[in-house]
Protein backbone atom coordinates (compact mmCIF):
# COMPACT_ATOMS: atom_id res chain seq x y z
CA UNK A 1 0.00 0.00 0.00
CA UNK A 2 1.67 3.29 -0.96
CA UNK A 3 0.80 5.73 1.92
CA UNK A 4 1.95 8.54 0.43
CA UNK A 5 -0.49 8.79 -2.68
CA UNK A 6 -3.64 8.09 -0.59
CA UNK A 7 -5.21 11.60 0.09
CA UNK A 8 -7.73 10.51 2.18
CA UNK A 9 -8.62 7.45 4.48
CA UNK A 10 -11.49 7.17 6.48
CA UNK A 11 -11.98 4.35 9.43
CA UNK A 12 -14.86 3.71 11.57
CA UNK A 13 -16.26 7.00 11.10
CA UNK A 14 -19.60 7.73 13.02
CA UNK A 15 -21.65 10.81 12.70
CA UNK A 16 -24.22 12.50 14.80
CA UNK A 17 -26.91 14.94 14.02
CA UNK A 18 -28.32 15.56 18.02
CA UNK A 19 -29.49 12.59 18.62
CA UNK A 20 -29.62 10.97 15.81
CA UNK A 21 -27.00 8.72 14.66
CA UNK A 22 -26.51 8.70 10.54
CA UNK A 23 -22.67 7.19 9.81
CA UNK A 24 -22.26 3.74 11.23
CA UNK A 25 -19.04 3.35 10.91
CA UNK A 26 -17.58 4.30 7.44
CA UNK A 27 -14.37 2.89 6.07
CA UNK A 28 -13.30 4.16 3.02
CA UNK A 29 -10.29 5.78 0.94
CA UNK A 30 -9.64 7.33 -1.98
CA UNK A 31 -5.86 7.70 -4.14
CA UNK A 32 -4.28 10.50 -5.21
CA UNK A 33 -6.41 11.57 -8.87
CA UNK A 34 -8.81 9.14 -8.83
CA UNK A 35 -12.49 9.73 -9.30
CA UNK A 36 -14.87 8.00 -6.68
CA UNK A 37 -18.56 7.90 -6.75
CA UNK A 38 -20.54 7.47 -3.23
CA UNK A 39 -23.79 6.09 -4.71
CA UNK A 40 -27.05 5.06 -3.00
CA UNK A 41 -30.43 6.13 -2.68
CA UNK A 42 -31.57 9.67 -0.74
CA UNK A 43 -30.65 9.97 3.01
CA UNK A 44 -28.56 6.81 2.93
CA UNK A 45 -25.89 8.70 4.20
CA UNK A 46 -23.49 10.23 1.01
CA UNK A 47 -23.93 13.96 1.98
CA UNK A 48 -23.77 13.63 5.03
CA UNK A 49 -20.00 11.41 4.49
CA UNK A 50 -19.12 14.63 2.93
CA UNK A 51 -20.20 16.94 5.47
CA UNK A 52 -18.24 14.80 8.13
CA UNK A 53 -15.33 15.14 6.29
CA UNK A 54 -15.46 19.10 6.33
CA UNK A 55 -16.47 18.82 10.00
CA UNK A 56 -19.80 20.27 9.58
CA UNK A 57 -21.75 17.33 11.41
CA UNK A 58 -22.73 17.95 15.09
CA UNK A 59 -20.59 15.18 15.88
CA UNK A 60 -18.21 12.61 14.61
CA UNK A 61 -16.49 9.69 15.89
CA UNK A 62 -13.50 7.42 14.20
CA UNK A 63 -10.80 8.40 11.53
CA UNK A 64 -10.62 10.67 9.00
CA UNK A 65 -6.81 11.11 7.48
CA UNK A 66 -6.42 13.50 4.82
CA UNK A 67 -2.93 13.73 3.65
CA UNK A 68 -1.51 12.10 6.28
CA UNK A 69 -2.78 14.48 9.19
CA UNK A 70 -5.46 13.23 11.19
CA UNK A 71 -8.33 15.85 11.18
CA UNK A 72 -10.76 13.92 13.34
CA UNK A 73 -10.16 16.90 16.28
CA UNK A 74 -9.65 19.91 14.01
CA UNK A 75 -11.71 23.01 14.15
CA UNK A 76 -13.69 23.21 10.77
CA UNK A 77 -11.94 26.12 10.12
CA UNK A 78 -8.64 24.47 9.73
CA UNK A 79 -9.89 21.68 7.52
CA UNK A 80 -10.14 23.27 4.40
CA UNK A 81 -6.04 24.15 4.50
CA UNK A 82 -5.32 20.92 3.93
CA UNK A 83 -5.93 21.01 0.28
CA UNK A 84 -9.83 20.56 0.38
CA UNK A 85 -12.42 22.24 -1.77
CA UNK A 86 -16.36 21.55 -0.86
CA UNK A 87 -18.92 22.24 -2.77
CA UNK A 88 -22.44 21.72 -0.98
CA UNK A 89 -25.50 20.26 -2.33
CA UNK A 90 -27.54 23.04 -2.56
CA UNK A 91 -24.32 25.18 -4.02
CA UNK A 92 -24.08 28.04 -1.66
CA UNK A 93 -24.04 31.04 -3.75
CA UNK A 94 -23.90 33.69 -1.65
CA UNK A 95 -26.47 36.28 -2.40
CA UNK A 96 -24.55 39.55 -0.96
CA UNK A 97 -22.01 39.24 -3.20
CA UNK A 98 -21.43 39.14 -6.53
CA UNK A 99 -20.41 37.17 -9.42
CA UNK A 100 -16.81 37.81 -8.91
CA UNK A 101 -16.62 38.36 -5.20
CA UNK A 102 -18.12 34.77 -4.91
CA UNK A 103 -15.49 33.50 -7.06
CA UNK A 104 -13.13 35.02 -5.05
CA UNK A 105 -14.44 34.71 -1.72
CA UNK A 106 -12.46 30.91 -0.55
CA UNK A 107 -8.98 31.89 0.95
CA UNK A 108 -6.23 30.12 -0.74
CA UNK A 109 -5.56 26.43 0.48
CA UNK A 110 -2.15 26.03 -1.32
CA UNK A 111 -0.61 27.98 -3.62
CA UNK A 112 -1.19 26.86 -7.24
CA UNK A 113 -4.92 27.63 -7.43
CA UNK A 114 -6.41 28.38 -10.93
CA UNK A 115 -6.35 32.00 -11.79
CA UNK A 116 -9.57 33.84 -12.39
CA UNK A 117 -8.61 33.96 -16.26
CA UNK A 118 -8.44 30.28 -16.48
CA UNK A 119 -12.02 29.90 -14.83
CA UNK A 120 -13.12 32.47 -16.85
CA UNK A 121 -12.16 30.22 -19.77
CA UNK A 122 -13.18 27.12 -18.49
CA UNK A 123 -16.72 28.78 -17.40
CA UNK A 124 -17.31 31.76 -20.55
CA UNK A 125 -20.91 32.29 -18.79
CA UNK A 126 -19.49 33.39 -15.71
CA UNK A 127 -17.50 36.21 -16.75
CA UNK A 128 -20.65 37.53 -18.87
CA UNK A 129 -22.22 37.72 -15.97
CA UNK A 130 -19.61 38.54 -13.35
CA UNK A 131 -20.86 41.82 -11.65
CA UNK A 132 -24.50 39.68 -11.54
CA UNK A 133 -25.69 39.31 -8.00
CA UNK A 134 -24.61 35.59 -6.84
CA UNK A 135 -28.11 34.14 -6.61
CA UNK A 136 -29.59 35.46 -9.75
CA UNK A 137 -27.40 32.91 -12.08
CA UNK A 138 -29.66 30.24 -13.53
CA UNK A 139 -28.95 26.72 -11.83
CA UNK A 140 -25.91 25.60 -13.84
CA UNK A 141 -24.25 28.73 -13.53
CA UNK A 142 -24.50 28.34 -10.22
CA UNK A 143 -23.15 25.47 -10.01
CA UNK A 144 -20.19 26.27 -11.83
CA UNK A 145 -19.35 29.29 -9.70
CA UNK A 146 -19.59 26.34 -7.18
CA UNK A 147 -17.12 24.73 -8.59
CA UNK A 148 -15.09 27.04 -10.02
CA UNK A 149 -14.64 29.10 -6.38
CA UNK A 150 -13.40 25.82 -5.12
CA UNK A 151 -10.61 25.27 -7.97
CA UNK A 152 -9.33 29.19 -7.64
CA UNK A 153 -8.78 28.11 -4.06
CA UNK A 154 -6.17 25.53 -5.21
CA UNK A 155 -7.80 23.07 -3.47
CA UNK A 156 -6.55 19.07 -4.87
CA UNK A 157 -9.12 16.70 -2.75
CA UNK A 158 -12.60 18.23 -4.09
CA UNK A 159 -15.93 17.01 -2.19
CA UNK A 160 -18.88 17.17 -4.96
CA UNK A 161 -22.22 16.89 -3.66
CA UNK A 162 -24.91 16.09 -6.21
CA UNK A 163 -23.30 18.61 -8.86
CA UNK A 164 -25.95 17.52 -11.40
CA UNK A 165 -29.19 17.98 -9.89
CA UNK A 166 -31.91 19.26 -11.53
CA UNK A 167 -29.45 21.04 -14.63
CA UNK A 168 -30.54 20.25 -17.77
CA UNK A 169 -28.90 17.56 -19.92
CA UNK A 170 -26.28 20.20 -22.08
CA UNK A 171 -25.19 21.31 -18.84
CA UNK A 172 -24.71 18.08 -16.86
CA UNK A 173 -22.60 17.23 -20.12
CA UNK A 174 -20.51 20.29 -19.49
CA UNK A 175 -19.69 19.38 -15.64
CA UNK A 176 -18.36 15.97 -16.90
CA UNK A 177 -15.92 17.40 -19.40
CA UNK A 178 -14.71 19.48 -17.12
CA UNK A 179 -14.73 16.77 -14.25
CA UNK A 180 -12.86 14.75 -16.70
CA UNK A 181 -10.07 18.08 -16.93
CA UNK A 182 -9.54 17.96 -13.61
CA UNK A 183 -9.14 14.71 -13.56
CA UNK A 184 -6.10 15.12 -15.67
CA UNK A 185 -4.61 17.92 -13.82
CA UNK A 186 -3.88 14.96 -10.79
CA UNK A 187 -6.81 16.18 -8.81
CA UNK A 188 -8.60 13.80 -6.13
CA UNK A 189 -12.50 13.77 -6.36
CA UNK A 190 -15.15 12.27 -4.66
CA UNK A 191 -18.17 12.82 -6.06
CA UNK A 192 -21.66 12.20 -4.30
CA UNK A 193 -24.14 11.54 -7.45
CA UNK A 194 -27.58 10.23 -7.87
CA UNK A 195 -27.44 10.13 -12.14
CA UNK A 196 -25.52 6.76 -12.37
CA UNK A 197 -25.09 7.36 -15.91
CA UNK A 198 -23.09 10.78 -15.71
CA UNK A 199 -20.91 9.32 -12.91
CA UNK A 200 -20.29 5.78 -14.30
CA UNK A 201 -17.91 6.33 -17.50
CA UNK A 202 -15.98 9.30 -15.56
CA UNK A 203 -15.18 7.30 -12.27
CA UNK A 204 -12.49 5.32 -11.21
CA UNK A 205 -14.24 3.60 -8.74
CA UNK A 206 -17.89 3.41 -6.59
CA UNK A 207 -18.37 3.47 -3.30
CA UNK A 208 -22.56 2.19 -2.38
CA UNK A 209 -24.64 3.45 0.64
CA UNK A 210 -27.02 2.49 2.58
CA UNK A 211 -28.61 3.24 5.91
CA UNK A 212 -25.25 5.01 6.65
CA UNK A 213 -23.37 1.83 6.12
CA UNK A 214 -20.79 0.87 2.84
CA UNK A 215 -22.46 -1.81 1.72
CA UNK A 216 -20.65 -2.33 -1.68
CA UNK A 217 -17.34 -1.49 -3.50
CA UNK A 218 -17.39 -1.77 -7.67
CA UNK A 219 -14.37 -0.95 -9.50
CA UNK A 220 -15.22 0.60 -12.84
CA UNK A 221 -14.60 -2.55 -14.58
CA UNK A 222 -16.64 -4.48 -12.51
CA UNK A 223 -19.68 -2.09 -13.89
CA UNK A 224 -21.41 -4.46 -16.25
CA UNK A 225 -21.23 -7.69 -14.26
CA UNK A 226 -22.34 -5.93 -10.95
CA UNK A 227 -25.54 -4.09 -12.79
CA UNK A 228 -27.79 -6.16 -11.40
CA UNK A 229 -26.88 -5.85 -7.95
CA UNK A 230 -26.26 -1.92 -8.54
CA UNK A 231 -29.99 -1.87 -9.25
CA UNK A 232 -31.26 -3.63 -6.21
CA UNK A 233 -29.38 -1.17 -4.03
CA UNK A 234 -30.14 2.21 -6.01
CA UNK A 235 -34.00 1.21 -6.96
CA UNK A 236 -33.64 2.33 -10.48
CA UNK B 1 -33.37 88.98 12.14
CA UNK B 2 -32.98 87.10 9.44
CA UNK B 3 -36.43 85.39 8.01
CA UNK B 4 -37.24 84.11 4.63
CA UNK B 5 -41.15 83.36 4.42
CA UNK B 6 -41.79 84.01 7.72
CA UNK B 7 -39.07 81.36 8.99
CA UNK B 8 -36.47 82.70 11.68
CA UNK B 9 -33.54 81.35 9.96
CA UNK B 10 -31.11 81.50 12.75
CA UNK B 11 -33.67 79.21 14.82
CA UNK B 12 -34.11 77.09 11.67
CA UNK B 13 -30.68 76.11 10.92
CA UNK B 14 -29.24 76.31 15.46
CA UNK B 15 -32.04 73.26 15.02
CA UNK B 16 -30.60 71.81 11.76
CA UNK B 17 -27.26 71.61 13.22
CA UNK B 18 -28.81 70.18 17.12
CA UNK B 19 -30.53 67.75 14.64
CA UNK B 20 -26.98 66.86 12.29
CA UNK B 21 -25.19 66.74 15.83
CA UNK B 22 -27.80 64.14 16.96
CA UNK B 23 -27.94 62.08 13.69
CA UNK B 24 -24.15 62.03 13.91
CA UNK B 25 -24.50 59.82 17.17
CA UNK B 26 -27.56 58.14 16.06
CA UNK B 27 -25.73 57.18 12.96
CA UNK B 28 -22.28 55.72 14.34
CA UNK B 29 -24.98 53.99 17.94
CA UNK B 30 -27.05 52.39 15.28
CA UNK B 31 -24.03 51.18 12.93
CA UNK B 32 -22.64 49.46 15.56
CA UNK B 33 -26.04 48.13 16.47
CA UNK B 34 -26.62 47.13 12.69
CA UNK B 35 -23.21 45.09 12.67
CA UNK B 36 -23.86 42.95 15.46
CA UNK B 37 -27.14 42.55 13.86
CA UNK B 38 -26.45 42.13 10.90
CA UNK B 39 -23.57 39.40 11.15
CA UNK B 40 -24.85 38.04 14.63
CA UNK B 41 -28.23 38.42 14.95
CA UNK B 42 -27.77 39.30 18.67
CA UNK B 43 -29.80 42.33 19.83
CA UNK B 44 -27.47 43.99 21.55
CA UNK B 45 -29.28 46.52 24.40
CA UNK B 46 -26.18 46.71 25.52
CA UNK B 47 -24.91 49.17 23.07
CA UNK B 48 -26.00 52.49 24.94
CA UNK B 49 -24.05 51.22 28.34
CA UNK B 50 -21.14 50.96 25.85
CA UNK B 51 -21.62 54.70 24.58
CA UNK B 52 -21.77 55.70 28.30
CA UNK B 53 -18.75 53.30 29.62
CA UNK B 54 -17.30 55.09 26.25
CA UNK B 55 -17.71 58.74 27.88
CA UNK B 56 -17.32 57.83 31.48
CA UNK B 57 -13.73 55.79 30.16
CA UNK B 58 -13.01 59.34 28.69
CA UNK B 59 -13.25 60.92 31.96
CA UNK B 60 -11.53 58.23 34.25
CA UNK B 61 -8.68 58.41 31.66
CA UNK B 62 -8.59 62.59 31.54
CA UNK B 63 -9.14 63.26 35.66
CA UNK B 64 -6.57 60.02 36.89
CA UNK B 65 -4.71 59.08 33.70
CA UNK B 66 -4.11 62.39 32.21
CA UNK B 67 -5.02 60.88 29.14
CA UNK B 68 -6.30 63.90 26.84
CA UNK B 69 -9.24 63.67 24.22
CA UNK B 70 -7.11 63.07 21.42
CA UNK B 71 -5.45 60.14 22.87
CA UNK B 72 -8.75 59.08 24.39
CA UNK B 73 -10.52 58.91 20.77
CA UNK B 74 -7.99 55.91 20.34
CA UNK B 75 -7.68 54.45 23.42
CA UNK B 76 -11.02 54.48 24.98
CA UNK B 77 -12.87 52.51 22.08
CA UNK B 78 -10.22 49.84 21.96
CA UNK B 79 -11.06 49.04 25.71
CA UNK B 80 -14.33 49.67 25.19
CA UNK B 81 -13.85 47.06 22.03
CA UNK B 82 -12.08 45.01 24.68
CA UNK B 83 -14.94 44.75 26.68
CA UNK B 84 -17.16 43.84 24.27
CA UNK B 85 -14.98 40.74 22.78
CA UNK B 86 -14.81 39.38 26.24
CA UNK B 87 -18.61 40.35 26.64
CA UNK B 88 -19.23 38.03 23.02
CA UNK B 89 -16.68 35.29 24.10
CA UNK B 90 -17.83 34.41 27.84
CA UNK B 91 -21.49 35.81 28.07
CA UNK B 92 -22.71 35.44 24.51
CA UNK B 93 -20.81 32.42 22.75
CA UNK B 94 -22.46 30.03 25.52
CA UNK B 95 -25.57 31.16 24.61
CA UNK B 96 -25.50 31.77 20.66
CA UNK B 97 -27.88 28.25 19.86
CA UNK B 98 -30.48 29.85 22.23
CA UNK B 99 -33.40 32.07 21.46
CA UNK B 100 -33.23 35.68 20.73
CA UNK B 101 -34.84 36.30 23.66
CA UNK B 102 -31.93 34.87 25.90
CA UNK B 103 -29.28 37.50 24.26
CA UNK B 104 -31.59 40.47 24.48
CA UNK B 105 -31.87 39.55 27.85
CA UNK B 106 -28.58 39.37 28.69
CA UNK B 107 -27.38 42.30 27.15
CA UNK B 108 -29.91 44.28 28.90
CA UNK B 109 -28.99 42.40 32.03
CA UNK B 110 -25.53 43.44 31.65
CA UNK B 111 -26.17 47.28 30.79
CA UNK B 112 -28.34 47.66 34.15
CA UNK B 113 -25.46 46.12 35.97
CA UNK B 114 -23.07 48.85 34.33
CA UNK B 115 -25.53 51.72 34.24
CA UNK B 116 -26.10 50.47 38.07
CA UNK B 117 -22.47 50.49 38.91
CA UNK B 118 -21.66 53.63 37.72
CA UNK B 119 -24.52 55.82 39.70
CA UNK B 120 -23.61 54.04 42.81
CA UNK B 121 -19.72 55.30 42.10
CA UNK B 122 -20.29 58.56 40.72
CA UNK B 123 -24.14 59.56 40.95
CA UNK B 124 -26.50 60.00 38.77
CA UNK B 125 -26.13 64.01 38.46
CA UNK B 126 -23.65 63.96 35.33
CA UNK B 127 -19.83 64.77 35.81
CA UNK B 128 -18.81 67.24 33.34
CA UNK B 129 -15.75 67.53 30.51
CA UNK B 130 -14.73 70.30 28.56
CA UNK B 131 -14.39 70.72 25.15
CA UNK B 132 -10.61 70.37 23.66
CA UNK B 133 -8.82 73.46 23.47
CA UNK B 134 -8.07 73.48 19.85
CA UNK B 135 -11.82 73.00 19.05
CA UNK B 136 -12.94 75.64 21.79
CA UNK B 137 -13.19 78.17 19.20
CA UNK B 138 -16.15 78.81 16.29
CA UNK B 139 -16.90 80.00 13.27
CA UNK B 140 -19.61 82.74 12.19
CA UNK B 141 -21.84 82.06 9.17
CA UNK B 142 -24.27 83.57 7.61
CA UNK B 143 -27.31 82.45 9.58
CA UNK B 144 -25.80 80.82 12.16
CA UNK B 145 -22.94 80.78 14.71
CA UNK B 146 -20.82 76.76 14.50
CA UNK B 147 -18.92 75.80 16.82
CA UNK B 148 -15.80 74.31 16.12
CA UNK B 149 -16.75 71.33 18.37
CA UNK B 150 -19.60 70.19 16.75
CA UNK B 151 -18.15 70.79 13.18
CA UNK B 152 -15.86 68.08 14.43
CA UNK B 153 -18.54 65.73 15.46
CA UNK B 154 -20.71 65.97 12.55
CA UNK B 155 -16.77 65.37 10.04
CA UNK B 156 -15.92 62.66 12.22
CA UNK B 157 -19.30 60.96 12.23
CA UNK B 158 -19.38 60.98 8.37
CA UNK B 159 -15.75 60.23 8.38
CA UNK B 160 -15.88 56.92 10.65
CA UNK B 161 -18.95 55.33 9.16
CA UNK B 162 -17.80 56.25 5.51
CA UNK B 163 -14.84 54.14 6.15
CA UNK B 164 -16.73 51.33 7.95
CA UNK B 165 -19.67 51.28 5.16
CA UNK B 166 -16.14 51.29 2.28
CA UNK B 167 -14.85 47.91 4.76
CA UNK B 168 -17.89 45.93 4.72
CA UNK B 169 -19.33 46.90 1.37
CA UNK B 170 -15.91 46.88 -0.23
CA UNK B 171 -13.10 44.75 0.95
CA UNK B 172 -12.71 41.20 1.37
CA UNK B 173 -12.76 41.55 4.52
CA UNK B 174 -15.87 42.35 4.54
CA UNK B 175 -16.88 40.37 2.21
CA UNK B 176 -15.49 37.50 4.65
CA UNK B 177 -18.06 39.30 6.84
CA UNK B 178 -21.04 39.51 4.74
CA UNK B 179 -20.71 35.71 3.42
CA UNK B 180 -20.46 34.65 7.07
CA UNK B 181 -23.48 36.08 7.74
CA UNK B 182 -25.05 34.41 4.80
CA UNK B 183 -23.99 30.69 5.81
CA UNK B 184 -21.39 30.73 8.48
CA UNK B 185 -21.24 26.76 8.25
CA UNK B 186 -19.77 26.81 4.45
CA UNK B 187 -17.50 29.55 5.56
CA UNK B 188 -15.86 27.80 8.02
CA UNK B 189 -15.72 24.51 5.22
CA UNK B 190 -13.79 27.42 3.19
CA UNK B 191 -11.48 27.48 5.75
CA UNK B 192 -12.47 31.11 7.67
CA UNK B 193 -12.55 31.17 11.11
CA UNK B 194 -16.06 32.51 11.71
CA UNK B 195 -15.89 32.08 15.35
CA UNK B 196 -13.01 34.46 15.31
CA UNK B 197 -14.75 36.90 13.26
CA UNK B 198 -17.94 37.04 15.38
CA UNK B 199 -15.86 38.16 18.37
CA UNK B 200 -13.84 40.55 16.47
CA UNK B 201 -17.13 42.41 15.20
CA UNK B 202 -19.00 42.21 17.72
CA UNK B 203 -15.93 43.87 19.42
CA UNK B 204 -15.60 46.41 16.38
CA UNK B 205 -19.22 47.38 16.85
CA UNK B 206 -19.28 48.04 20.38
CA UNK B 207 -15.85 50.11 20.15
CA UNK B 208 -17.74 52.62 17.97
CA UNK B 209 -20.56 53.26 20.57
CA UNK B 210 -17.04 53.64 23.18
CA UNK B 211 -15.77 56.68 20.08
CA UNK B 212 -19.36 57.82 19.93
CA UNK B 213 -19.36 58.14 24.07
CA UNK B 214 -15.86 59.85 24.56
CA UNK B 215 -17.33 62.15 21.54
CA UNK B 216 -20.41 62.81 23.22
CA UNK B 217 -18.66 64.16 26.64
CA UNK B 218 -17.70 67.15 26.23
CA UNK B 219 -21.24 68.17 24.88
CA UNK B 220 -23.65 65.90 26.41
CA UNK B 221 -23.26 65.74 30.44
CA UNK B 222 -21.33 62.55 31.27
CA UNK B 223 -24.04 60.11 33.40
CA UNK B 224 -24.87 57.22 33.83
CA UNK B 225 -28.32 56.88 31.97
CA UNK B 226 -27.11 58.99 29.05
CA UNK B 227 -26.85 55.34 26.92
CA UNK B 228 -30.21 53.45 27.71
CA UNK B 229 -31.73 57.42 26.82
CA UNK B 230 -30.73 56.85 23.47
CA UNK B 231 -30.59 53.21 22.91
CA UNK B 232 -34.81 52.99 22.21
CA UNK B 233 -34.17 55.81 19.86
CA UNK B 234 -31.62 54.13 18.23
CA UNK B 235 -33.08 50.79 18.05
CA UNK B 236 -36.06 52.49 16.31
CA UNK B 237 -33.51 54.09 13.59
CA UNK B 238 -32.09 50.51 12.81
CA UNK B 239 -35.35 49.37 12.04
CA UNK B 240 -36.58 51.87 10.34
CA UNK B 241 -33.20 51.30 7.66
CA UNK B 242 -33.94 48.20 8.23
CA UNK B 243 -32.00 45.58 10.08
CA UNK B 244 -28.58 44.57 9.22
CA UNK B 245 -28.33 47.01 6.53
CA UNK B 246 -24.91 49.36 7.07
CA UNK B 247 -25.12 52.12 4.54
CA UNK B 248 -29.36 51.80 6.08
CA UNK B 249 -28.45 52.36 9.47
CA UNK B 250 -25.90 55.40 8.71
CA UNK B 251 -27.93 57.14 6.81
CA UNK B 252 -31.48 57.04 8.67
CA UNK B 253 -28.97 57.88 11.98
CA UNK B 254 -28.36 60.84 10.04
CA UNK B 255 -31.71 61.43 8.51
CA UNK B 256 -33.65 60.72 12.01
CA UNK B 257 -31.32 63.37 13.62
CA UNK B 258 -32.71 66.19 10.90
CA UNK B 259 -36.21 65.53 11.17
CA UNK B 260 -36.13 65.82 14.47
CA UNK B 261 -34.39 68.89 14.59
CA UNK B 262 -36.45 70.10 12.13
CA UNK B 263 -39.29 68.80 14.32
CA UNK B 264 -37.81 70.86 16.89
CA UNK B 265 -38.26 73.91 15.42
CA UNK B 266 -42.05 73.91 13.46
CA UNK B 267 -43.45 71.81 16.18
CA UNK B 268 -41.29 71.32 19.18
CA UNK B 269 -44.20 69.01 21.04
CA UNK B 270 -43.48 66.35 18.49
CA UNK B 271 -39.81 66.26 18.39
CA UNK B 272 -39.60 63.37 20.82
CA UNK B 273 -41.66 61.03 18.99
CA UNK B 274 -41.27 61.94 15.64
CA UNK B 275 -39.11 59.41 14.87
CA UNK B 276 -41.62 56.61 16.22
CA UNK B 277 -43.87 58.35 14.38
CA UNK B 278 -41.73 57.31 11.35
CA UNK B 279 -40.72 53.72 12.33
CA UNK B 280 -44.81 53.45 12.40
CA UNK B 281 -44.89 54.54 8.85
CA UNK B 282 -41.90 53.09 7.35
CA UNK B 283 -43.08 49.39 8.92
CA UNK B 284 -46.50 49.59 7.48
CA UNK B 285 -45.40 50.39 4.07
CA UNK B 286 -42.17 48.63 4.28
CA UNK B 287 -42.13 46.18 6.68
CA UNK B 288 -38.31 45.57 6.09
CA UNK B 289 -37.03 48.82 6.64
CA UNK B 290 -35.60 51.53 3.93
CA UNK B 291 -32.56 49.99 2.64
CA UNK B 292 -33.84 46.04 4.38
CA UNK B 293 -33.58 43.30 2.12
CA UNK B 294 -37.42 41.60 1.49
CA UNK B 295 -37.38 38.51 3.12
Amino acid sequence: MSTHREKLRIADLHAFYGESHILHGIDMHVMQGELVTLLGRNGSGRSTTLRAIMNMVGRRTGSININGTETIGLPAHKIAHLGLGYCPEERGIFSSLNVEENLLLPPPVRSDGMSVEELYEMFPNLYERRYSQGTRLSGGEQQMLALARILRSGANILLLDEITEGLAPVIVQKLGEVLVKLKERGLTILLVEQNFRFAAPIADRHYVMEHGHIVEEVQADELEAKTELLNTYLGV
Amino acid sequence: MATFLGINLFGLFGQLLVGLINGSFYALLSLGLAIIFGLLKIINFAQGAMYMLGAFAAWLALNYLGINYWAALVVVPLVVGLVGVLMERFLIRPIANEDHLYSLLLTFGFALMLQGLFTHMYGSSGLSYSIPEALSGGTKLPFMYLPDYRAWIICASVVVCGLTWWMIEKTKLGAYLRAGTENPQLMQAFGINVPLIVTLTFGFGVALAGLAGVMAAPIYSVTPDMGSNLLIVVFAIVVIGGMGSIGGAILTGLGMGVIEGLTKYFYPEASNTVIFLVMVIVLLLKPAGLFGKEA
